[in-house]
């Protein structure tokens, strides 16, 4: 390898009249640093670490048959509707029933909070579904219709998905609003501005 | 007393070192950096527990905002050619080789076909002020979201690890939700993905249970 001579001024040359300074090879490498952590900290900055998350939804197949589609029993039902401001209102069975609001308990508003909120509702009704049997003997699933309302919004939406993941509940099915409903929705707000209160 | 003698030190350090790791960082971060895809709209997705991730590639990305505008945008830049020069002969939209190009490179596209030769004349920073972003629309009427979704499956090719993921507002009112779920659902396609962020399960309930079930049954 070559090496660098840099003992310029060497022994025996005294008498020369070109005689170079002795230069230190040191650079200063502060500005160099300074730069350097200046373009981490952009990377830093600039970069996206944390990836989004996805969920998945599976929709069902529109069937036109009727024997194809899943009768859902009155008894193991639950159904949630998402209304304005954050609003869930929930009743239990499918409400084929038209003298089932006479009960003023059949109707009910609630919330997203995490105590006292739908979860509650969702994981009382679960277990007592879990104790009824089915003609087999097995014990019956719990089965969740989400109905949302217009003035709903996305998250409201993915919010009871999520209730769903977060409870294990394996059946429940989004299903279009019915007038009836909207119509519950109505009466109770108006019953009760502040049932089911915005988080 | 005899005098202590100190040793005169220099104050230089030898910086070669610490610049040696500077830069050692600074080339992990250029290489694994991966910028900040560019949005048209800003969207602060919900958050749900779910911990899958959004794959990279092979995805059809549908973005609402929170007034219900969609944006449509796909990855790889051979398949969005494809795509753009399918509809550009199927709608006779009349797109030239530089707006086509546009495309290409560019996001996403939010407006009717109709519009599409002067939005995508137009750059990126342009488009926001022209009017014209005004989302692709999704009515039954005129379902050309349904289109969309349509020619870019058939630019993917059958591609089986093909993935729709829908990218929603907060805000976003849930019939614009229910009427793009219906579109997809009319296309027969019925798995979806939402985008979401990531939050902690809730302590105590069943899906917590089920996470830490393994352990704690090691433990009795």
């Amino acid at each position: 390898m070559a090496e660098l001579d840099t003992s310029s001024s060497g022994g025996g040359k005294k008498h020369q009249g070109t005689k170079s300074k002795k230069l230190s090879t040191r650079v200063d490498m502060t500005p160099m640093v300074d730069l350097g952590f200046l373009l981490i900290t952009f990377f830093m900055l600039t970069t996206t670490m944390s990836k989004p998350k996805t969920m998945d939804l599976i929709m069902p197949k529109d069937t036109e048959k009727e024997e194809e589609q899943n009768k859902v029993k009155e008894s193991t039902a639950l159904t949630i509707l998402l209304g304005k401001n954050n609003r869930v209102f929930y009743y239990e069975g499918l409400a084929q029933d038209p003298n089932a609001s006479s009960d003023p308990e059949f109707f009910q508003a609630t919330t997203f909070a995490n105590k006292g909120g739908i979860r509650d509702v969702i994981i009382k009704k679960r277990d007592e579904v879990a104790q009824l049997r089915n003609a087999k003997g097995e014990p019956e699933d719990v089965v969740v219709i989400i109905k949302a309302d217009d003035g709903a919004t996305y998250k409201n939406f993915v919010d009871i998905l999520d209730e769903m993941a977060i409870n294990r509940i394996q059946r429940y099915a989004t299903v279009d609003i019915s007038d009836q409903d909207k119509q519950w929705i109505q009466q109770t707000v108006s019953a009760n501005p502040g049932a089911g209160g915005a988080q | 007393m005899p005098k202590v003698k100190m040793a005169r030190k220099s104050t230089l350090i030898d910086m070669t070192a610490m610049c040696d790791v500077a830069f050692l960082l600074l080339t992990f971060f250029m290489l694994a950096t991966k910028f900040k895809p560019d949005e048209p709209v800003t969207v602060v997705t919900p958050s749900s527990i779910n911990t899958k991730l959004l794959p990279d590639s092979d995805v059809i990305l549908l973005t609402v905002d929170k007034d219900g505008k969609v944006f449509f945008s796909m990855d790889g830049q051979p398949k969005r050619k494809k795509l753009i020069e399918d509809l550009n002969t199927q709608f006779k939209l009349g797109l030239d080789q530089q707006q086509m190009n546009n495309f290409i490179v560019g996001a996403s596209v939010g407006t009717d076909l109709k519009d599409l030769k002067t939005y995508l004349s137009m750059k990126p920073e342009e488009r926001k002020a022209s009017g014209l972003e005004k989302g692709i629309p999704t009515d039954s009427a005129n379902n050309e979201l349904s289109t969309w979704i349509n020619y870019a499956r058939t630019a993917q090719g059958g591609n089986p690890k093909l993935q729709y993921c829908i990218k929603a507002d907060n805000e976003t009112p849930y019939p614009k939700i229910d009427e793009i779920m219906q579109t997809f659902k009319d296309l027969k396609i019925q798995k979806l993905n939402l985008v979401t962020n990531l939050e902690a399960i809730p302590p105590g309930t069943a899906a917590a249970l089920a996470q830490d079930g393994p352990g704690s049954n090691e433990a009795h």
